[in-house]
């Protein structure tokens, strides 16, 4: 299992668009992938799950990965969040 | 019958009453050995219901655009979402629902937590949930689910709500309106309405009770008035309304691309006030020949901590980029006690109109500010920023602003990094004191920008947000109008220039005296930009200076006023 915390850097936050572009790239590993945020753990192959989390701009969460590729979806993950714009 | 008004225009046609047949879920127990036949039926209706969407995502593309089509890529993701696919199957193995119910009950289960939610934005994802839940019912059953695609006379669409589903496969050319009883502001119908720009009020409650289809109806979406049966003089009176607005909707649109310029050629900029990078397609479309001020607190709030450089960097490159060539005059951080921005220690202040804020601050953040100028510099390469600072009281501050932003040029071009030798940097002319010595602050900047509603308010001593005194805030107070006057002429004598942004540029009344007064430079609101363009093409610069010359010989404002609008009303 891994672990990282990340921040929510784009003014829209974990909303709309990046929502559902998370979910492609998180369903692309076969990992599970959780987000956590000490109130909600979410399956975060779950449009709904993440949308309930509400994250906005600012907001810190936890990534979580378990599998084999957990390694690299942790990385792909953390890296779509830092590098969001909109 | 008043409801939300979500999207302007008049429509006057027959009313279409959409409503999807209710459903009646035949809600039976299963065996426990019909559990796997009963999830495959599941899974064969969520293979249709995904190919369905497809199709229906691909044609909204094409008819309606990317963001249309993305809808239903979202749409296809809940298909198999692990959340929905938890509880629909719950419900079978657990509960021994048969399919139908199983989908029902997780589809209410779903879209009712959402509705709990208090971001208006969440709550309207219960109706994709809906939506998409619906559908797989109406694939369970095999009838065919119904959507406006077969509409093909003008009508006006009344229905309970419209979902990204129904909008999709209608033929816009046909659809003149929506009236509805659920819906907000900022729901899929309200934003499809201004998309379309068709009128559109929401929120009726039960006009789908009150409306029948083939009823004549009037909707008003301005004033989120809905006219049932209207009489032949309420028609009369709204179609003459109707071919005004759109009559003058169209003159405006032939002024896209001609320039602000008077009867006797007197040339003036037309720019936009923006807050986000977002901001520039309004700005384009409705003709902005430049960002006249570019606010950057947006970036710095709703956060835990400074934007970097590079963040910075690619925000401000996203608008140089976007704006393709034409000048971007971004503001350097205007924050104070008056906003909560936590990590930056703004102590709560008795008087943070009067405190430390903007460029005050700026100073003494050195590093912010210089990170801040960096990444501007450094975005200038991509297209034509100006530099501006706010809230100048002192000629020190722009000398001590001006000297740290030569130490970001020199560090950039220490590191090689590219950006306009040749930017331009101005101050924004919102106190008393810089309007005052405005003649002294132009030799050490490139521009002013006055800033009317600080500029009125440090002036006049008023408070808006005071109640009791609010009416003394007049930025047509002589004293005010004294100032821009003196500031776009110190501007002048020096061979420089004077912009305005704030509300006061876009007023029909202002309009002429800041023109007569030789204002360069008005930036506003995007979407007055071809009304003000419009009412400048229509005066000349002779008249215009004669205006202004009149009202500094009047000591009233109410008199001021009166005398300006006799102008502005034709």
């Amino acid at each position: 299992m891994k672990k990282m915390t990340v921040e929510i850097v784009n003014p829209t936050g974990l909303h709309a668009r990046p929502a559902s572009d998370f979910v492609k790239r998180a369903i692309a590993f076969k990992s599970d992938v959780f987000l956590e945020n000490g109130i909600k753990r979410m399956n975060a192959k779950s449009i709904l799950g993440i949308l309930a989390m509400g994250l906005s701009q600012g907001s810190q969460v936890d990534i979580i990965t378990d599998g084999e590729d957990e390694e690299e979806a942790l990385e792909a993950l953390i890296s779509y969040i830092t590098n969001l714009k909109d | 019958m008043n409801g939300i008004a979500a999207s302007q225009g008049i429509a006057i046609a027959k009313a279409y009453v959409y409503e999807k047949v209710a459903f009646i879920i035949d809600e039976k127990l299963i065996q426990e050995a019909d559990i796997s036949s009963t999830l495959e039926r599941i899974e064969a209706a969520k293979e249709m219901t995904k190919e369905q969407l497809k199709a229906i995502g691909e044609k909204a593309r094409a008819s309606m655009g990317e963001e249309e089509g993305k809808i239903f890529e979202t749409h296809m993701m809940l298909v198999e979402d692990p959340i929905i696919e938890q509880r629909i199957s719950e419900h079978v193995t657990r509960d021994l629902k048969n399919a139908e119910a199983a989908v029902q009950l997780a589809m209410t289960e779903i879209s009712e937590m959402f509705l709990m939610i208090e971001d208006p934005y969440l709550r309207e994802r219960s109706a994709d949930v809906v939506d998409v839940c619906t559908r797989m019912m109406y694939n369970l059953a095999n009838i065919e689910m119904p959507d406006l695609s077969h509409i093909s006379e003008e009508v006006i669409i009344i229905a309970n709500d419209l979902t990204p589903s129904d909008t999709a496969q209608m033929n816009p050319k046909y659809i003149k309106g929506f009236a509805t009883n659920a819906g907000g502001k900022t729901s899929h119908s309200a934003i499809m309405a201004r998309t379309l720009e068709i009128p559109a009020v929401l929120g009726l409650k039960n006009i789908t009770e009150a409306v029948e289809t083939g009823d004549w109806l009037i909707i008003n979406g301005a004033a989120g008035e809905v006219i049932l049966n209207p009489n032949e003089v309420e028609i009369e009176t709204y179609k003459a309304l109707q071919s005004q607005l759109e009559g003058h909707k169209k003159e405006l649109q032939k002024l896209l691309n001609e320039p602000a310029i008077t009867k006797d050629g007197h040339l003036v900029e037309l720019s936009a006030n923006i807050g986000t990078p977002k901001d520039i397609e309004s700005a384009l479309k409705h003709g902005a020949e430049g960002i006249g001020l570019f606010r950057t607190e947006f970036l710095y709030m709703d956060r835990n901590s400074l934007p970097t450089e590079s963040e910075q960097f690619e925000y401000y490159k996203e608008v140089a980029e976007g704006m393709k060539g034409r000048p971007v005059i971004v503001r350097t951080l205007d924050i104070g006690g008056d906003k909560s921005v936590p990590y930056l220690d703004i102590e709560e202040e008795l008087n943070p109109f009067l405190g430390w804020r903007a460029i005050r601050m700026c100073l003494d953040k050195v590093s912010l500010f210089k990170t801040q100028l960096k990444a501007i510099l450094r975005a200038s390469y991509y297209g034509k920023l100006r530099i501006m600072y706010p809230m100048i009281t002192h000629i020190e501050q722009v000398r001590q602003a001006n000297d740290i932003l030569e130490q970001a040029k020199a560090e950039l071009r220490e590191q090689q990094i590219p950006f306009d030798e040749a930017i331009e940097v101005g101050i924004m002319i919102e106190t008393p004191a810089a309007a005052v010595i405005a003649d002294l602050l132009i030799k050490e900047v490139d521009f002013f920008s006055i800033g009317t509603n600080d500029l009125t308010q440090y002036t006049l001593a008023v408070d808006r947000g005071n109640e009791k005194i609010a009416k003394l805030y007049n930025s047509f107070h002589p004293g005010v109008l004294r100032l821009i006057k003196q500031v776009i002429q110190a501007s002048h004598k020096a061979g420089k220039w004077t912009g305005m942004c704030g509300e006061f540029a876009s007023d029909p009344k202002a309009v002429i005296v800041l023109l007569g007064m030789g204002l360069d430079e008005f930036s506003m609101s995007a979407s007055s930009i071809l009304e003000v363009k419009e009412m400048i093409r229509k005066l000349t610069f002779s008249q215009a200076a004669e205006i202004a010359e009149a009202v500094t010989n009047k000591v009233e404002v109410e008199a001021i006023e009166n005398y300006l609008a006799r102008f502005a009303g034709k």
